[in-house]
């Protein structure tokens, strides 16, 4: 094979043949909106992978284009030939990848940041235990420890005000890693913890074991699980990514179990994707086809098993921010709803763009900060717009963005951004 | 460059070659490389754009959002791309006269939206209008299923401000519903493809919207038939606002696709759709179902709610995605025939498909002649690509001997260029040259569009 037939293969070039280069994706793409340009929305960057694949541009061409792709999949729920642009995204990134064109302070932070800050859940908690000592001290020795100072051009500062009250270390060693039912159970679920779920947000995944518990379920947290492994494959480290899949698919099939459940949008996306990591026909293949039968995102399970009623209303009025992978990866977009609508109190009022991202997308809104903000503008403007006293939403990368854009706009008096679990736990919900 | 960068600001002056190709293509064949693309933002902006490129002699080709089947916006003479998509969008509804002046970039299916508000409604309506400008719309004089009933962009244009090719600002029309002063330069423009000047505002016409409408769906055993119950109804005294017709091979694919319902054994499938009052459509509906009976129709589906029509028009609206499926590269033509000819047109696209072993399959807005026949091809198959070059001029000839048009609505562009002359005649071609020549001295606006160049013949394959 040629040089260039290699590129094809790793490029997907035969999948960009799928788009028609109708254009439909346009109204739906946030970068194409805030950035103004066809070089930035999905048909363009399918045309430029195109180009290289062709030898037209070279890869350095194609980098900026797909580093500033939010990876929402917005364009995917509304591309009527169902393109695969998921796949093209990654194959460019893992091109991009190789040919280490990354700038280098970038390369850098991810090489930490995947190699050794996202697997490991000692360093996530850590990051939630320095919080907290951060929160407890002040800014001056929690930047010297960890020597923040050195990340300041990633606006980390801006991060740090709007991460939440971090519960101590020893609440958080406390946690038990099964909840046996003395009554027969609705079904056994495994509960994905999340990296940054549990780094930041512990106690949201307190508060959904305990939903789950009231939910009727027989609850395990396995200890083996790790990240899953989506911001591995979104930054082109495919191997990595195959890596914690297979680890992750292990941890969960030691016992039997109904569902997985988990709490972050990205997250779930990830994970029901896992086996477009291996080969058909592949015993990994089989595996993971397993694996994702089984995901599930909290919503979901609440709704399925109709097992909760909510005591205490809730006089409040709501927005929903749904979470991009959510919707358009996993599919999950009712449910959240369904629930909101069961809890007595809440005036619902729907955003008028809830499908536009609000540029979180997973670390990108650390390595491209300015884009983000300018995404995150057009989000708040649609939110303040609904008069709401609280934004819900069903993933950490979203609920940090919310928050940040709360800040933004100066309106944290007034209103604040909430996961779906904390709000529903809120109404007091038991079983029927 | 330097002139350029005077008054347009930076951002909005691409060059990189990553722009530069993001603005080589639109949803037709075929993929030029501009040396420049340029958005303008205000009326100033393009007359110093085009005032430098008429100075430089330099081409330029107006671009909406590339959405265009005909490839009107490509840069085939390289040069400069205008893109106008990102001109801030101001729609300007006035109720009372039943008139909108919008602006170049203004999303099609925006200003329908604004006019509902109203109870009116902006009656063009292309499948891509949530995407396009109105812009494009008026430079490639697009149309839709609506156009049956009410007509195309043409028919709904008031008055338009236009920067011609010397960077000139001109009015054309007004916004009155009766306007006989002068040529009628406002129908010139609308359709000329972008290669008479740059519309910078248009005032457009509403009506009062329908309060109800009412879909019935048709299935026939043969084609012929079908046809047939088309020229029928609109004989009867009947103007549904849409008919759209989808032969066999269109509905087994929609329900290979994402099934829908639809009657894979029907050889073809009409869809109808009445508007106008509750009382009135009772009436139509019972007439048009007996219409189909007597004629031979094999069933008449007539759904009961909004919600059973609207997954037959979901279903018509996946045939193009569908039939992508078959093979990659859709070919999609537009042939235009009178509506009595529909039978033998069919006939005609039978036979070339027969005759080039290709998978052509049939749908489109029959009520008005304006078929689509599609071609699904792969374009890395060259020997493929060149029979799929011979049906494509047989289907052109085909329209032409029934004394139908080239293009319904999608344009002429680049593809359709070679055969002009064909439908036009040699002086009919020249005095439309003519006209080009005055407008624009020095050839910049849009050059290798509509008029072919000395041998061009219909190109499908990459050299």
């Amino acid at each position: 094979m040629s040089e260039l037939q290699i590129l094809q293969e790793k490029i997907n070039y035969d999948k960009t043949f799928d788009c028609v280069q109708c254009g439909y994706c346009l109204p739906a793409c946030p970068t194409y909106e805030t950035m103004e340009r066809e070089t930035h929305s999905p048909r363009g960057r399918i045309n430029l992978v195109k180009m290289v694949a062709e030898g037209k541009a070279s890869v350095e061409d194609l980098k900026n284009p797909i580093e500033k792709c939010l990876g929402c999949m917005a364009c995917t729920t509304v591309c009527p030939t169902s393109v695969q642009y998921g796949q093209i995204l990654e194959g460019a990134k893992e091109v991009i990848e190789d040919n280490e064109v990354i700038s280098k302070s970038r390369k850098t932070i991810e090489d930490f940041l995947f190699g050794s800050f996202f697997p490991s859940e000692k360093w996530m908690s850590n990051l939630g235990n320095l919080t907290w000592f951060y929160q407890r001290t002040g800014i001056q020795s929690f930047v010297n420890m960890t020597r923040l100072t050195r990340w300041a051009p990633l606006h980390l500062d801006k991060f740090e005000q709007v991460i939440p009250k971090q519960p101590s270390p020893k609440e958080r060693a406390k946690r038990t890693k099964r909840y046996i039912r003395k009554r027969p159970a609705q079904a056994k679920v495994a509960f994905f913890t999340g990296c940054v779920m549990d780094g930041v947000f512990f106690r949201t995944n307190q508060n959904t074991i305990e939903l789950l518990l009231r939910g009727g379920f027989e609850v395990v947290i396995p200890e083996q699980q790790t990240c899953c492994g989506a911001l591995h494959a979104h930054s082109g480290k495919v191997n990595d990514a195959i890596e914690l899949a297979k680890r992750n698919i292990e941890a969960f099939e030691e016992e039997k179990i109904d569902y997985i459940v988990n709490n972050a949008g990205g997250c779930g996306a990830r994970m029901v994707e896992y086996h477009h990591l291996f080969e058909e026909g592949t015993p990994w293949h089989k595996r993971a086809k397993q694996f994702v039968s089984k995901i599930r995102d909290i919503s979901e399970v609440l709704v399925e098993v109709h097992g909760l009623h909510f005591n205490k209303p809730v006089d409040r009025t709501v927005t929903y921010q749904p979470s991009c992978h959510m919707t358009n990866v996993q599919k999950v977009k009712t449910p959240p709803l369904q629930l909101l609508e069961k809890v007595p109190g809440i005036t619902f009022k729907e955003l008028s763009r809830p499908d536009f991202c609000c540029g979180s997308a997973g670390i990108y809104n650390i390595v491209n900060y300015e884009d983000s903000m300018k995404i995150l503008d057009v989000k708040m403007k649609d939110v303040c717009g609904t008069d709401s006293e609280s934004v819900v939403t069903t993933n950490p990368g979203c609920l940090l963005q919310m928050k940040l854009g709360i800040e933004r706009e100066g309106i944290n008096q007034t209103m604040d951004a909430v996961h779906l679990v904390d709000l529903l736990l809120e109404a007091d919900p038991q079983q029927k | 460059m330097e002139a350029l960068r005077k008054e347009i600001p930076d951002p909005q002056i691409m060059t990189k070659i990553s722009d530069r190709y993001s603005y080589s293509f639109d949803a037709s064949f075929g993929e030029y490389l501009p040396d420049i693309a340029i958005q303008a933002k205000s009326k100033q902006e393009v007359v110093h754009i085009v005032k430098i490129a008429n100075q430089f002699k330099i081409p330029i080709y107006p671009r909406g959002q590339g959405t265009c089947l005909s490839g009107g916006p490509l840069p085939v003479h390289g040069g400069m791309v205008l893109d106008l998509s990102q001109w801030p969008e101001q729609i300007d509804l006035n109720a009372d006269d039943l008139t909108v002046k919008v602006s170049p970039s203004v999303l099609t299916a925006r200003i329908n939206e604004e006019a509902e508000k109203h109870g009116l409604m902006y009656a063009p309506d292309p499948s891509s209008a949530h995407v396009a400008t109105i812009g494009g719309n008026l430079a490639e004089n697009s149309g839709g299923p609506r156009g049956l009933k009410y007509g195309v962009t043409k028919d709904f244009v008031l008055g338009l401000e236009l920067v011609t090719p010397e960077g000139k600002v001109i009015r054309t029309g007004g916004q009155t519903i009766k306007n006989v002063t002068g040529f009628d330069l406002t129908k010139l423009i609308v359709g000329s493809e972008g290669t008479l000047g740059v519309i910078t505002e248009a005032t457009l016409k509403l009506m009062p919207k329908p309060p109800a409408v009412q879909t019935i769906m048709v299935e026939f055993d043969n084609v012929r038939t079908a046809g047939k119950a088309i020229s029928r109804t609109l004989t009867s005294g009947i103007l549904p606002s849409k008919m759209e017709f989808m032969d066999q091979a269109c509905i087994q694919a929609v329900e290979n696709f994402k099934p829908s319902g639809l009657p894979i054994d029907a050889e073809a499938i009409v869809i109808i759709e009445l508007d106008g009052h509750p009382e009135t459509l009772r009436l139509e509906t019972d007439l048009v179902g007996k219409i189909m009976k007597e004629i031979g129709a094999a069933n008449v589906r007539i759904p009961e709610t909004s919600e059973e029509s609207a997954k037959i028009w979901h279903a018509r609206k996946q045939v193009s995605p569908a039939i992508a499926k078959i093979k990659p590269t859709k070919v999609s033509e537009d042939a235009t025939v009178p509506r009595s000819k529909i039978p033998d047109m069919m006939d005609r696209l039978h036979d070339i498909k027969e005759k080039y072993q290709l998978e052509l399959v049939v749908f489109g807005h029959a009520g008005d002649g304006n078929l689509h026949p599609n071609i699904l091809c792969d374009k890395r198959d060259q020997e493929e690509m060149g029979r799929v070059e011979k049906a494509v001029e047989e289907i052109f000839q085909a329209a032409i001997d029934l004394g139908g048009t080239l293009s319904g609505e999608h344009g002429i562009g680049t593809m359709k260029a070679p055969f002009m002359e064909q439908e036009l005649g040699v002086v009919g071609l020249e005095m439309m040259k003519r006209i080009k020549d005055s407008w624009d001295p020095n050839g910049i606006m849009n050059p290798g569009k509509i008029f072919p160049e000395k041998g061009q013949k219909l190109v499908l394959r990459n050299e």
